[in-house]
């Protein structure tokens, strides 16, 4: 029992970043959850949760990548807002249908990656120069295209790629039932069987991939913290669907931006294109020598950072129903900042798609909770940033006295 | 003569290992000591012990200096008392210059106001100790290794030293900068500073040590000194490894097979200077089954030919033809020229061969992701037995194949690195300083894998600055210098002898 016991709490210290995050956003949300007295937790203010973040965790997926290539995008803010100035000025000055726009949208974001990209790629400009450039660039640009004015409003369509939400699949008898007996006015049936279905999805992995680590012999997390992990996910997840369900159910935003994160997640983790960036993160001349494209590599990472930042401009946009030239102001140092507190390297080739996601979610929900409770903007900009520094610090402090 | 330093029963215990284990060194005034073992023998740690790296109370046993108890709280402590360890790593800064980097954290200042007059004066005095023709304003990038070699022992000069420690000092030396620094520790010794030298090189050691200290697995073995006439490499070597190593190269059957790799009036410029020819005409070939070696100084070219065939990892204005069995391959780029059937282990492993953070397991597989996935998606599986599987044939020394590599020694690291190439599925390897920076042990379990690659029918074209090394492995031998190849030699035809003189007399 007693080295049962030691051999937990070494494998506890020695994943400390990956528990540590998990538990940071679980402590950071139930002490909102206590002092807005129960606010924060509504169904109503989860869905707005969503919404208000989807737009960082979105670009925090390509930033990731760029990150851990050994880059950074100090422009993807600028970007943004650019991108949304130019559907703005597209839909409402012009009257381009909606589509036709998105898809204008997109292209142009991937067109500015990927001059960027070209310069950092194959010109070996550092990447902090190269995208101060662009961000000042892109930023003069959006107040040009603008005029300094606001843009809006947008029509109904345009709007629900950010405020729309999955109509129910379940006939409405049903849902009906289910309202009664949850006690709420309305009930979304796909929003809980969703929520089934992804713990279900979870659990199966989970104990999938444990069996195999186990047919081939490498060390696994232990049973009682796999348990833990797993209920406390799958209980989170729960939670937060049957809450959704009760209000209007599944934003649009949440599907995309679940969507996206298992796409980069498999991206990173699993697929030969993910080893590679991570390689060249590490050590980009053995990577070189290894036969790997690292120009290429470095470049599709700025273009995919540009594409998804047009993706979140179009988000941002949307939900304002309106561009302004301030939009996406300072919005790369939130993006930066949910990377680093998720666990990336600023010398690149480490990090995970799924810490970066943690980290703006603990970004997010700082924000929402400090605004709830009418915390002045000025006190926020610096506890979000002491949070930046004990995240970091506590990752150095545990390498340290590991190493 | 009075012992300058004894180390009594020192023990020195990490977490799980004992590194050191009752060793004992003794050092007169005025010597030189070598000490030599396999990596991981204990060298470094007995070093980092006796300079307070690990303070006095962390290890046990006793080290008596200059007549004295020494209890070094640290590293300034033990540089107090003149004892001065120059690192394998050299510890300068590049881009300042001689005189700055001899007089860092020790500025010849008033009130921080740097005296520069007395600055260059002393450097200038400290150069001409150490033999370096180089002004005091030269900056430290524009030197080459052995230069700096020089400016780092100038530095140790300029502290009062009593005792220097050179840990590897011609690690990276060219032959003529290894016999020049050598000839410096000789000129030191008559000047009564102590020294002892860490090294691989036999030869070296038993040319400048009064006496050797063999340690293996962290207990001192053997103490022997010149004047009893006992020093010779045979002797070293098996205390090193505990056995007798009659034959230090594996045989293998030698019959080379058809025509492999053909490299035709190849020409290489200097990638920045474009004038400068750095590979001139040079045509060479390999068969299945056969070893060739390269031989030459430092800086001949050699590397710069390998890495320029190698995808054109190196230079500019490459031409010439490469034939692979008859038929002319691309080797425009890396991936081709690994596609093409190539690999080149390079002899920077730390630096260019290796993503050190990464595991064992992620490095293995980098040159060939494409046979552990389909459509992009790595079987991560696959990829575990396949990484085991190497373990398992290259000996390499670890409890999982999900350890990173940073946490290797310099042989394992050298076996994940052939472990990758091997997994690529070459026809010809370049091998360049296969062995370098590794102990006996692991040396001679590389020549296994070497020759195992010949029998396999594989070509290998090996890299070597230790000639013995290419005498007892390869089949044929070029000789290089500037450039250009200047003699080819066959096995039974070769020796140091011919080989030094092909290179003198062109």
């Amino acid at each position: 029992m007693d080295t049962t016991n030691k051999s937990l709490g070494d494998y506890f210290r020695h994943h400390m970043r990956e528990y540590g995050l998990l538990i940071a956003l679980i402590a950071i949300m139930v002490f909102f959850q206590v002092v807005t007295d129960g606010t924060l937790l509504k169904p109503v203010n989860i869905t707005n949760l969503f919404l208000q973040n989807s737009y960082i965790i979105i670009m925090a997926l390509g930033m990731l990548v760029v990150i851990v290539s050994g880059n950074i995008d100090l422009s993807v803010g600028s970007v943004m807002g650019f991108v949304g100035a130019f559907a703005a000025v597209m839909i409402v000055e012009w009257q381009v249908p909606v589509s036709v726009t998105i898809l204008a949208s997109l292209l142009l974001g991937t067109l500015i990656g990927a001059a960027q990209g070209y310069f950092v790629a194959y010109w070996k400009i550092p990447s902090f120069i190269v995208t101060l450039a662009g961000m000042l660039v892109f930023r003069g640009l959006s107040l040009w295209l603008l005029e300094g004015q606001s843009v809006g409003p947008f029509p109904k369509s345009f709007q629900l790629i950010s405020t729309g939400f999955v109509p129910d699949i379940f006939p409405a008898g049903l849902t009906d039932a289910l309202a009664a007996m949850s006690g709420s006015r309305n009930f979304n049936g796909l929003s809980m069987a969703l929520g089934v279905v992804a713990v279900a999805f979870i659990i199966w992995t989970g104990l999938r991939d444990r069996a195999h680590n186990a047919k081939y012999g490498i060390e696994d997390e232990p049973q009682a913290f796999f348990v833990a992990r797993t209920v406390i996910i799958s209980g989170a997840l729960l939670f937060v669907m049957f809450k959704l369900s009760t209000f209007r159910g599944v934003p649009n935003v949440l599907v995309s931006m679940v969507v996206l994160t298992v796409i980069y997640a498999f991206l990173t983790a699993n697929t030969t294109i993910g080893r590679r960036i991570y390689a060249l993160g590490g050590n980009v001349k053995a990577a070189k020598l290894s036969g790997i494209k690292t120009e290429r590599l470095i470049f599709l990472s700025f273009v995919n950072m540009g594409l998804l930042a047009a993706l979140a401009g179009l988000i941002f946009a949307a939900r304002l129903n309106t561009a302004t030239p301030k939009a996406g102001f300072a919005v790369e140092l939130d993006v930066i900042a949910a990377v680093f507190i998720g666990g990336a390297s600023m010398s690149g080739g480490s990090g995970k798609v799924i810490g970066a996601v943690v980290g703006a979610f603990i970004m997010g929900v700082m924000n929402n909770g400090m605004s709830i409770l009418g915390i002045g903007i000025d006190y926020q900009q610096v506890i979000k940033g002491l949070v930046l520094l004990a995240a970091v610090f506590f990752d150095v402090y545990n390498k340290t006295k590991q190493g | 003569m009075t012992p300058l330093l004894e180390m009594r029963s020192i023990t020195k215990t990490f977490p799980g290992v004992k590194a050191l284990d009752q060793v004992n060194l003794q050092v007169m005034e005025g010597e030189i000591h070598a000490i030599c073992g396999e990596n991981g023998a204990g060298k470094s740690t007995l070093m980092k012990v006796l300079s307070g790296v690990y303070p006095a109370g962390s290890y046990e046993g006793e080290i008596h200096y200059d007549g004295q108890l020494a209890q070094f709280r640290d590293i300034t402590d033990s540089e107090h008392r003149g004892i001065i360890i120059i690192h394998q790593e050299l510890a300068l800064v590049p881009l300042l210059s001689i005189a700055e980097n001899l007089f860092l954290g020790n500025e010849r200042a008033k009130n921080g106001v740097i005296n520069w007059r007395e600055t260059f004066a002393r450097t200038e005095g400290l150069l001409k100790k150490v033999g370096l023709k180089e002004a005091p304003s030269t900056l430290i990038e524009k030197l080459g290794v052995g230069k700096q070699q020089l400016v780092e022992i100038a530095k140790a000069l300029s502290k009062e030293v009593r005792l220097l420690i050179l840990d590897e000092p011609t690690a990276a030396l060219s032959e003529a900068d290894s016999q020049a620094l050598l000839d410096l520790m000789l000129e030191l010794k008559t000047q009564g500073v102590t020294q002892i030298i860490i090294s691989h090189k036999l030869n070296e050691v038993r040319r400048v040590a009064d006496t050797v200290t063999v340690i293996r697995d962290g207990t001192s073995v053997s103490t022997t000194t010149a004047a009893s006439g006992n020093i010779t490499e045979d002797r070293i070597v098996r205390d090193m490894v505990g056995r007798d190593m009659s034959d230090r190269y594996p045989p293998r059957p030698r019959n080379p097979g058809d025509m492999l790799l053909e490299v035709s009036d190849w020409n290489v410029w200097h990638p920045e200077q474009a004038e400068r020819q750095v590979i001139s005409d040079i045509s060479f070939n390999v068969r299945k089954g056969e070893v060739v070696g390269i031989a030459g100084l430092m800086g001949s070219g050699r590397t710069e030919l390998a890495m320029s065939i190698f995808g054109r990892s190196y230079g500019r204005n490459i031409s010439g033809r490469v034939r692979l069995k008859g038929q002319e391959i691309d080797v425009s780029r890396i991936d081709r020229a690994i596609a093409n059937g190539l690999a080149y282990v390079t002899e920077d492993r730390k630096s260019l061969g290796l993503v050190l953070d990464e595991t064992i397991r992620t490095n293995i597989t980098l040159a060939n992701l494409p046979a552990v996935s389909r459509s992009g998606v790595i079987n991560e599986n696959q990829e575990t037995t396949i990484a085991e599987g190497y373990r398992g044939a290259l000996n390499i020394r670890t409890p999982s194949v999900f350890q990173k590599v940073v946490n290797l020694s310099g042989g394992n690291q050298q076996k994940v690195v052939l472990s990758k190439w091997l997994f690529a599925e070459p026809e010809v390897l370049i091998l360049d300083e296969p062995t370098r920076g590794i102990d006996v042990g692991a040396k001679f379990e590389i020549y296994g894998i070497i020759n195992d690659l010949a029998a396999q029918g594989k070509g290998v074209l090996m890299i070597s600055s230790e000639m013995p090394e290419l005498l007892g492995m390869c089949d044929r031998i070029y000789v290089m210098n500037e450039g250009e190849f200047v003699g080819e030699l066959t096995a039974e035809d070769a020796s140091q002898e011919r080989i030094m003189s092909l290179i003198v007399t062109e």
